[in-house]
């Protein structure tokens, strides 16, 4: 049973959630063992993580039919890392929402969701089978259908309705990509589809389909000319629900197009190119939206898109430095965005406003939190030692070794204006003086909470900001494995005779 | 036939892609179920419209006898479809919850979210 | 609505709807059929009850939420993908009793995760037609 490990990821959150279920009514219940079933979860990923940094693929395939023929789940550094990554960051939003999600969100079946869009998110990881992708893509979207509509505020249903539209759009052009893909060559399986699209000579066809699917997965991951929705939405639901998708679920989208652009349509000018337009678009124009914001969590869902930029552009330009910038810097913004809309709703409690003029004084009033908050708000900007500086050094390093002048300015301007925006927020919420302390007095719930509350809810982003702080210090490490992610991205080989000749699959 | 699917298939997309420009939510929601089903059909037409036995080997042989239908494009069918009415009633129940609290239908007038 | 017609129909058609739902779902291994479309068929039964007597007479003949039969479906499903992981077999390999056994015909895992999706599907789908037709 243990030798499944692949597995385990998707089944836990499943077991969890099935659990949770049976206690529907009892909130009390249901936080203590979601968040054990996370930190199970977290074990089990970590595990399998640390299987796959030694250069393994491990596959799984469940039914026991073959590869080509039955669905399968491959597990390589990339997915390994990511499924860690996702683990951790939904282990830390679960154990904020303890506390900040209250009784009546618990019981609309906020937890149990909770575990079953981990569980899509584990198993969009981990698919190895495009088809299947499409099914984990389904069950995060519509498990973040529920959870960002928990609660039925005007401005929730209001943003759920563009969040709703928007995915099912894209889920669409996505399956009408497969259907293409299907059609042309008569297979789903990753692996399979690699090796007949490399010997397949209708181009024109295919390409197609790959422009349906970077439409599918852009409108999914927030690229430039498809990101109204995201600004418009993720700021509309509880703090601990935005931590969880700004952190994770424009990178699946992300991820899925690292995977389909290195294993499907590999040598294509055309693609390439038009990636890196796209990424520069993304990193100026949501940096730019960014820093007029007024509202933190819109500053934050506007650095998204930006940050989204800095990672398709890698993807872009495809050279090794690339590839190893692009990884690091996913890995970086998982842990760096959760923790930023973590720490957002943790301003929220302690001044009763997410909006920048309503802030301030934190600085005075708790300077060591201020200095951890300082920390994570800082990774985002790409400050040495921490998490987000190493990516952004090896992304301007490989576009300077392509003398890629678009991608050079952009990094620039967009790092630039990221720290704009950052101290923007530092400035409003740390340093000012509180405008009128005495009448926002009433809406801080922080002197109200006792003291164990306040514990859990610093836990997490003490979690996540040390997560960052061991990414940025332990560069070397990390760098290790996105190597590692780099030669298996780039020999697609390793990858087709891991899932097609040696399936690793009874021990 | 599949001249008719065809032109079946982009009637859908165009129908779909006309409803969701429109600025009424419920015509959006018919628009994203139009889409949904075009892309079922065009699987469908994809993996190649043939008339055949289906694909069950009878217990006494070992491979197929004659010609069998290609059964994935159905399996596909089939969850695409589950997965679509989840969607589906999902979004309609959201579009009946979101009139009820804006009363309105003009997805031009719910601008809560834009303000900076 | 409010005719007698439909009303003893009703009476008469839910049982006999519900025979059929479970006969699609056992048929559902080599013939079309299975846990979905027997799944839909119940509900089709319950939602058919309900527009002659009216929702609160159907949710009173239910007992139970048809919410409550999701984490149920699911579990058996589960439990049934899980199986074969204790015989170190991957997860969802179908296992299958020897000798068939009168009525059902072969015996499996299979089987028990279509139940598991035919209660989950009546939950499902009365849960979302229930939450539709409440006027509120």
């Amino acid at each position: 049973m243990i030798a499944h490990i692949v597995i385990w990821p998707i089944l836990l959150p499943l077991i969890t959630a099935i659990v949770l279920m049976f206690f529907w009514n009892n909130s009390r219940i249901q936080r203590v063992l979601s968040t054990v079933g996370h930190g199970l979860t977290f074990i089990s990923s970590f595990w399998l993580a640390m299987r796959t940094f030694n250069g393994d693929i491990l596959t799984l395939t469940p039914g026991n039919w073959p590869a080509p023929f039955g669905i399968i789940f491959v597990a390589d550094a990339l997915s390994g890392m990511l499924v860690l990554l996702a683990s951790l960051s939904a282990f830390a939003v679960c154990v904020f929402s303890i506390v900040s999600i209250g009784k009546g969100r618990a019981g609309f079946g906020f937890f149990p969701i909770l575990q079953l869009l981990l569980m899509g998110l584990n198993g969009s990881f981990l698919a190895g089978d495009i088809f299947n992708l499409y099914v984990w893509f389904e069950v995060i979207i519509i498990s973040s259908f529920v959870l960002i509509t928990l609660g039925s505020e005007k401005a929730q249903l209001e943003g759920a309705i563009k969040y709703v539209t928007m995915n099912l759009l894209a889920s669409v052009i996505f399956l009408t990509g497969i259907a293409m893909l299907y059609g042309l060559l008569g297979s789903l399986n990753l692996a399979d589809l690699s090796i007949k699209i490399s010997e397949s000579n209708d181009h024109g066809l295919i390409n197609i389909a790959a422009v349906l699917l970077l439409v599918g997965f852009g409108i999914k991951s927030a690229i430039f000319p498809m990101y109204f929705w995201l600004p418009a939405s993720y700021h509309t639901p509880p703090a601990a629900v935005s931590a969880i998708f700004g952190g994770l679920l424009t990178k699946v989208g992300v991820y899925a197009m690292i995977r389909v652009f290195s294993l499907l349509f590999i040598e294509d000018e055309f693609i390439r190119n038009m990636l890196i337009i796209l990424a520069v678009c993304s990193m100026i124009i949501g940096a730019l939206g960014a820093i007029v914001q007024q509202n933190m969590r819109k500053i934050f869902s506007f650095l998204i898109i930006s940050h989204i930029g800095f990672m398709i552009g890698g993807l872009g330009l495809f050279t090794p430095l690339a590839i190893l910038g692009m990884v690091f810097y996913l890995f970086h913004d998982i842990v760096a965005k959760t923790n930023a809309f973590l720490i957002s709703g943790l301003i929220f409690k302690l001044r009763g406003s997410f909006r920048l003029e309503n802030l301030g004084g934190l600085y005075n009033r708790y300077p060591f939190l201020s200095i951890m908050f300082a920390l994570a708000l800082f990774s985002l900007v790409g400050t040495p030692p921490l998490s987000g500086f190493w990516p952004k050094l090896f992304l301007l390093q490989a576009s300077f070794a392509d003398l890629n002048w678009w991608l050079i300015g952009g990094i620039v301007a967009a790092s630039f204006l990221t720290l704009i925006a950052v101290v923007r927020i530092w400035l409003a919420a740390f340093w000012k003086k509180h405008p009128d302390y005495e009448a926002a007095k009433k809406r801080i719930v922080w002197y109200d909470l006792p003291r164990y509350q306040k514990i859990i809810l610093l836990v997490p982003i003490a979690i996540l900001t040390g997560a960052s702080l061991f990414m940025g210090l332990n560069a070397a490490y990390i760098a290790d494995v996105c190597e590692l992610v780099y030669t298996q991205i780039s020999q697609p080989q390793t990858y087709i005779d891991a899932v097609l000749t040696n399936q690793s699959n009874i021990p | 036939m599949e001249i008719l699917l065809a032109i079946t298939i982009g009637l859908l997309y165009a129908a779909g892609i006309f409803l969701i420009l429109r600025r009424s939510m419920v015509r959006l929601i018919i628009g994203l179920i139009l889409l949904g089903n075009g892309a079922n059909l065009l699987i469908f037409l994809l993996g190649r419209i043939s008339k055949g036995k289906p694909p069950i080997i009878p217990e006494e042989s070992k491979v197929f006898l004659d010609a069998y239908a290609d059964p994935i494009p159905q399996a596909l069918i089939l969850t695409a479809i589950v997965i679509s009415f989840g969607l589906q009633s999902y979004a309609i129940i959201l579009v009946k919850r979101a009139y009820r609290v804006t009363k309105t239908d003009d997805i031009e007038e719910l601008t809560t979210t834009d303000e900076i | 609505m409010n005719t007698i017609i439909l009303k003893t129909a009703s009476k008469y058609l839910l049982p006999l709807l519900l025979l059929f739902s479970i006969f699609v779902l056992l048929r559902g291994h080599y013939l079309p059929g299975g846990g979905f479309v027997g799944g839909l068929i119940a509900a089709i039964a319950f939602v058919l009850h309900a527009f002659a007597n009216g929702l609160e007479n159907t949710q009173q003949l239910m007992r139970i939420h048809p919410g409550f039969l999701m984490p149920v479906g699911l579990l058996i499903s589960a439990i049934s993908g899980m199986a074969p992981m204790l015989l170190n077999k991957p997860f969802m390999t179908g296992l299958w009793k020897s000798d068939p056994v009168p009525v059902i015909g072969s015996l499996g895992s299979a089987l028990f995760f279509d139940i598991g999706v035919y209660l989950v599907v009546i939950g499902a789908t009365l849960t979302i037609l229930f939450t539709i037709s409440e006027t509120r």
